[in-house]
């Protein structure tokens, strides 16, 4: 699966992007942000706050209950700031 | 037409292009957003804007195509920057071209609101306190909600 991470996320992780294999218990984007928040206490502080947090699977916006596998670009990131 | 740079971009060349493009046009309208020198009270000596390369596209795409399905517009015009720029520089042009000035500011009006919400753009801004990441604006969530329903505007509300 690969990941990417955009403004504070990003920066607070420490990389923008990566490749992971989570468990099989990761089926969606809710028990993804579970299991990479346990790595470390820099993804624990990254994705922490979920109200702040937004998530795209494979370019499209998506809520914290959309599946995610083993072939997925999934992003988090803050809210977007265009303009 | 939709782009993504880090070049600036002639707002003049960009409108005489859009409206050759739209020759059944008798309006033409656009929005530039630069970026300003204070932020909060406080002054902004820079501003790096970081985006999702593809996924910003396909966002673009998709709020161009939400305008010419809601107004009759002859041409379409989004530009965005990303990269660092300095106060007075422009990040965003959005320019809408039709038949009439209505359909072409209201339709203006609606990519820039939506722009601000779901293109996935992220904002540091460097202030002499240090490095600072823009929050959404809670006002620009609402300037975009209430173009939620198909045909709604500000001024349906």
């Amino acid at each position: 699966m690969q990941m990417l991470y955009f403004g504070w996320v990003r920066q607070r992780i420490g990389v923008p992007a990566e490749t992971v294999a989570p468990p099989a218990g990761v089926i969606d984007v809710e028990t993804l942000i579970d299991w990479l928040s346990g790595r470390s206490d820099a993804y624990a502080e990254a994705l922490g706050n979920r109200e702040a947090l937004r998530v795209a699977v494979n370019q499209e916006l998506c809520e914290f209950d959309s599946p995610v596998g083993a072939g997925d670009e999934v992003a988090l990131f803050p809210p977007m700031t265009g303009g | 037409m939709i782009r993504v740079q880090q070049e600036d971009f002639d707002v003049g060349a960009e409108l005489d292009r859009l409206s050759a493009e739209a020759t059944g046009a008798g309006a033409v309208s656009c929005f530039v957003g630069l970026v300003r020198d204070f932020s909060g009270g406080g002054a902004v000596s820079a501003m790096t804007l970081e985006h999702y390369p593809g996924m910003t596209e396909r966002q673009l795409a998709d709020i161009e195509a939400e305008a010419r399905s809601r107004w009759p517009l002859e041409a379409v015009l989004i530009v965005h920057r990303y990269g660092r720029l300095e106060p007075g520089e422009r990040i965003v042009l959005c320019a809408t071209a039709s038949a009439h000035r209505r359909a072409a500011i209201d339709a203006c009006s609606f990519l820039i609101d939506w722009l601000k919400t779901r293109a996935p753009f992220w904002k540091l801004e460097e202030t002499p306190g240090g490095e600072r990441w823009v929050d959404a604006d809670p006002d620009d969530a609402l300037a975009g909600e209430r173009w939620a329903a198909p045909g709604a505007g500000p001024g349906d509300g």
